[in-house]
């Protein structure tokens, strides 16, 4: 069973409170049709559990095939650099079938930030680097493909079906909760 | 599955079809790690995300000096359009006649499917298997396994004679020393 290589830290992305019992960790690609397909459910994942739950999402573009996936990823990171990542991470998902760079700077824009810095930081791959990291580690895990998920650091093998995550779901907040 | 060849053997030789008019042999990437990746097929789903994958890891791998080699009973012109549709940075050798003989020598050949197995070999810089292993067919085994061997391999220079020295057994002490 493949396990989570590189722990959470407050350097992640995360969406719910820090001392939740579940932490779903999300390997993610915002070009990828499945990672969108899994995106409104996972919210709903979110919503069922509260504050029992936190999400942590981390890039694993797969640049080759997906053009504007690493784009995307630095464009989150660069919304993120102003507090705005999760505000940047929906908007993109929510618009997925028209992501490009038009839809990146539309989002920048909605959200406040300066398009020239958001261009200055894509030309010169200042959130590069995180973005590989995350990648990498991802990786070393055993991420195969995406999404893919760690609960409490174990790897997800089932669906991303709303009905079999929360199953998976349920039995580490049973584990959490002790005997 | 099959029992693929196990880490400790020598590497089986090959030369196989690279391009239409281009062959490669194993025995042209002597002195380096070969991570050799036996897959059923291109184009089907699975092994697409797991070449996809391989490709951007790929720098990685290039930091620990090895190449990668994709295998499949595909001939040269199929491995051609799938690389250039899946934008592939390293080459797909075509295991195409007498099919499969690669993958045999390999013990990773399905016969009742006359597809490769799943299977991932990462093979020393002395030409011996140092670390293999075989995935369920359907399921894409993912990069940590290769990133974890690469990493036992002794290094190049500190233990290369040592590894060469000794038997496959002694490789995992050496590079713990090294």
């Amino acid at each position: 069973m493949s396990t989570l290589r590189v722990p959470v830290t407050p350097h992640d992305h995360i969406r719910g409170p820090a001392n939740a019992p579940v932490t779903l960790v999300e390997y993610g690609d915002y070009e990828c049709p499945a990672c969108g397909a899994a995106y409104p459910i996972v919210n709903l994942v979110q919503q069922h559990f509260g504050p029992r739950m936190r999400l942590v999402f981390r890039h694993f573009p797969l640049s080759q095939v997906h053009p504007h996936a690493e784009s995307a990823a630095e464009s989150a990171e660069f919304a993120g650099a102003h507090g705005l990542f999760w505000e940047m991470h929906d908007g993109i998902y929510e618009n997925q079938d028209r992501l490009g760079l038009p839809l990146l700077f539309t989002l920048a824009a909605a959200l406040g930030l300066s398009a020239p810095d958001l261009h200055a930081a894509l030309a010169s791959g200042t959130y590069a680097p995180k973005v590989r990291k995350d990648f990498l580690g991802g990786a070393r895990s055993g991420v195969n493909g995406t999404p893919t998920f760690f609960i409490n650091g174990m790897r997800h093998d089932g669906s991303y079906a709303f009905d079999d995550l929360v199953a998976a779901i349920e039995l580490h907040l049973y584990a959490a909760a002790g005997p | 599955m099959s029992n693929i060849l196990p880490a400790g053997t020598a590497a089986p030789s090959f030369t196989l079809r690279v391009t239409p008019d281009q062959n490669l042999s194993l025995s042209d990437l002597a002195g380096r790690p070969v991570i050799v990746a036996f897959y059923p097929a291109d184009w089907s789903p699975v092994c697409g995300d797991q070449m996809a994958l391989y490709n951007e890891v790929l720098p990685e791998f290039h930091k620990h000096e090895a190449e990668l080699l994709g295998i499949s009973v595909d001939g040269a012109w199929c491995h051609q359009a799938f690389a250039k549709d899946r934008r592939l940075h390293f080459p797909l050798l075509a295991d195409f006649e007498p099919k499969g003989e690669v993958a045999k020598q390999y013990q990773a050949y399905r016969h009742g499917e006359g597809v490769a197995e799943r299977a991932l070999f990462v093979i020393d810089r002395a030409g011996v298997i140092f670390w293999s292993y075989c995935s369920p067919i359907a399921v894409n085994p993912g990069a940590d396994g290769i990133l974890d061997a690469l990493e036992r391999l002794p290094k190049q220079g500190t233990s290369q004679e040592t590894s060469q020295e000794t038997s496959h057994e002694h490789a995992e002490s050496s590079s713990h020393a090294a």
